[in-house]
């Protein structure tokens, strides 16, 4: 197997070793079933939670058993996100894209998170704390912000970034971003998988709310403003002047 | 400034909107002298075109002058420039290819989502056309932002005038790319269904391709007889059945390639067009797609299919047991204008197209809302009509 494609897999996100780094179906990170409620069952939750947040290695196997066994069907080569029902815990997203421009550039933007909010709509800003620790300051309804502190858990040079958020943090999440030679002079395959925890209280709500609302557009429309600035050096807009 | 807007099926109107500035560093703002009614902006004022909101300034074939640049743009003040009404980013992976309207970088974010569900991809940014296209502030007003100037306005040397030009922003390079999808090889037949002004640059365009003979079909006399002035010869679809005369007239053949320069509004007579008209006329998203019916059954064995007209849903009793059985091939899409820009003007400049012949109406912006109503419903005589700000 290519040392590039091997998947690293912080969250557990994976779904086996062996094949493309993209985020396999039936992998790791069990998640909140989104339509007709049919949970696993209370063990396979439990087995959910441990693949999640123990960020295990060699869950592997366990994460393909379980997925089959819900479903009934053998494995296939689609990225799990793709997947028609999640179920367990934590929600879910990912999406790819293609950016015509080399790995080392894409990773060096990412790996300066403090980059990141001119492509990220909901995040007003991310303030380093530590060489591994940011705490990112995502704008949620009402004028208020949550605050999420992650730490950096995964960081291979131009190859793929994952962070994980601390305790403390107003939700529970992680995510990583992998960035791949594309075929034929493409450029690069991106690769976002980002997994949270609908959280409690009063601020979790608020969170929730925040990421709920479509959180699959929301993580698509980053990576394509993410592809604009690298590929045109702005990001598109109809505005026809500046202040909105 | 002044501004043509739009506020709903057959209401346009002239109105005073903020002026536009540069707001990212590609962008330039370009001074408008003309701009045209596109025989596409008639499917925005019939309402037939999704994702349209009050108050969006239309027009998307315009040139004018250069008054501000960003820090990224090539252009400089004072230039005359025509503008593609295809935003192109020229960096993707689409516009390395030439495939110009296919810009992965043009639209806005938030307005990709329209058009990636209905679709299943998302649609490049066009200048005044839909909230699907990016919601761009179009050209049929006083200025217009122009963003990635660097990539798409050609700059036009001072002796040619603006008539001579304006329509290498649109109908120039679509009727073109009409001939170039034909893959017209020399000696063919080629059938041109509509004489609009991409029907006539198209039959224009597959002479200069050495089309044996072109054969232009409308029922609008004076059109056809614009097509007969370029070299065409001509059927009137009300007074001739059109598959009938094209079989006679290639031998029982029928047509080498055939261009479908209609669209989604065709005016057939079929009893299904009753029905595919009436479909449309309650928003079920149903396209009319008459013209191309024919143009395929006409269409010879193994022949090629060319459809510029422009579709934006779908159609029922769509022929594809013929395209299938007949080995017939289709090619579409937006123009890629910025691929042929440069080539037409040179042809232009040397004489070898002139598209001055189509205007038929000059007049100021505040009477836009008159040169609609008259391109609409009087095509016969308003054959194209040329907008001139700040007269």
């Amino acid at each position: 197997m290519d040392e590039r494609e091997r998947p690293i897999d912080p969250a557990g996100t994976y779904g086996r070793p062996g094949r493309s780094a993209m985020p396999a179906r039936g992998g790791g990170v069990p998640s909140r079933s989104h339509d007709d409620g049919s949970h696993g069952s209370s063990r396979d939750l439990q087995i959910a939670a441990a693949l999640v947040l123990g960020g295990a290695v060699g869950t592997i196997f366990g994460a393909k058993a379980l997925r089959e066994r819900r479903t009934g069907h053998p494995d296939d080569d689609a990225p799990m996100t793709a997947a028609r029902r999640q179920g367990g815990d934590f929600d879910l997203v990912g999406r790819s894209v293609t950016i015509n421009k080399p790995r080392a550039e894409l990773y060096a933007f990412w790996r300066d998170f403090s980059n990141l909010p001119q492509v990220m709509e909901n995040v007003e800003r991310i303030e380093p704390k530590g060489a591994k620790i940011n705490n990112w300051v995502i704008d949620a309804p009402a004028g208020r912000t949550v605050n999420v502190v992650t730490e950096t858990v995964d960081d291979v040079k131009d190859e793929r970034i994952g962070w994980r958020s601390t305790p403390d943090s107003d939700i529970q999440t992680h995510g990583h971003v992998t960035f791949r030679d594309a075929p034929g002079g493409r450029g690069t395959y991106v690769d976002l998988v980002i997994a949270y925890d609908p959280p409690l209280g009063e601020m979790g709500r608020l969170a929730a709310k925040l990421f709920q609302r479509e959180p699959e557009i929301q993580a698509r429309r980053d990576l394509k403003r993410f592809k604009m600035l690298m590929e045109t050096g702005e990001v598109a807009t109809s505005r026809n002047r500046k202040a909105s | 400034m002044r501004a043509l807007t739009w506020h709903g099926t057959h209401d346009v109107r002239v109105d005073s909107v903020p002026d536009p500035e540069i707001v990212n560093p590609r962008d330039a703002v370009i001074k408008v002298t003309s701009t045209a009614i596109c025989g596409s902006d008639l499917h925005l004022y019939d309402g037939v075109i999704p994702g349209m909101q009050s108050g969006d300034v239309l027009g998307h074939e315009f040139m004018g002058e250069v008054v501000e640049t960003g820090s990224k743009s090539t252009l400089k003040k004072g230039q005359r420039v025509v503008i593609p009404f295809t935003i192109s980013c020229g960096s993707c992976f689409f516009c390395e290819k030439q495939q110009y309207s296919a810009c992965d970088n043009s639209n806005p974010v938030a307005k990709q989502d329209a058009s990636e569900a209905l679709y299943g991809h998302a649609m490049s940014g066009l200048f005044g056309y839909s909230h699907l296209t990016g919601g761009y502030a179009g050209g049929q007003a006083e200025y217009v932002r122009v963003p990635f100037s660097d990539v798409g306005p050609l700059v036009v040397p001072d002796h040619l005038e603006d008539d001579k030009v304006l329509f290498l922003t649109d109908i120039l390079p679509t009727g073109w790319m009409a001939a170039d999808n034909a893959d017209i090889e020399p000696e063919d037949t080629v059938a041109v269904w509509g004489c609009g002004p991409v029907g006539l640059f198209a039959v224009q365009s597959a002479l200069l391709m050495g089309a044996h003979k072109v054969i232009a079909i409308d029922h609008y006399p004076h059109r056809l007889e614009l097509a007969k002035k370029l070299g065409a010869e001509t059927i009137d679809f009300q007074k001739t059945d059109v598959r009938e005369a094209l079989m006679e007239m290639t031998g029982g053949i029928g047509p080498d390639a055939v261009i479908d320069a209609v669209g989604m509004e065709s005016h057939g007579f079929g009893v299904q067009n009753v029905f595919d008209s009436a479909k449309q006329k309650v928003g079920i998203g149903a396209d009319r797609p008459d013209a191309l019916r024919q143009a395929i059954l006409a269409c010879r064995k193994g022949g090629r299919v060319s459809m510029p007209g422009v579709y934006g849903g779908l159609v029922d009793k769509f022929p594809l047991g013929a395209l299938m059985e007949k080995g017939l091939q289709l090619r579409t899409g937006q123009t890629h204008v910025q691929r042929y820009i440069k080539d037409l003007m040179d042809r232009i400049e040397k004489g070898e197209i002139d598209t001055t012949f189509l205007i038929s109406h000059h007049l100021p912006l505040e009477e836009a809302p008159t040169g609609y109503k008259n391109f609409s419903e009087k095509q016969n005589e308003w054959t194209k009509v040329v907008l001139r700000p700040g007269q």
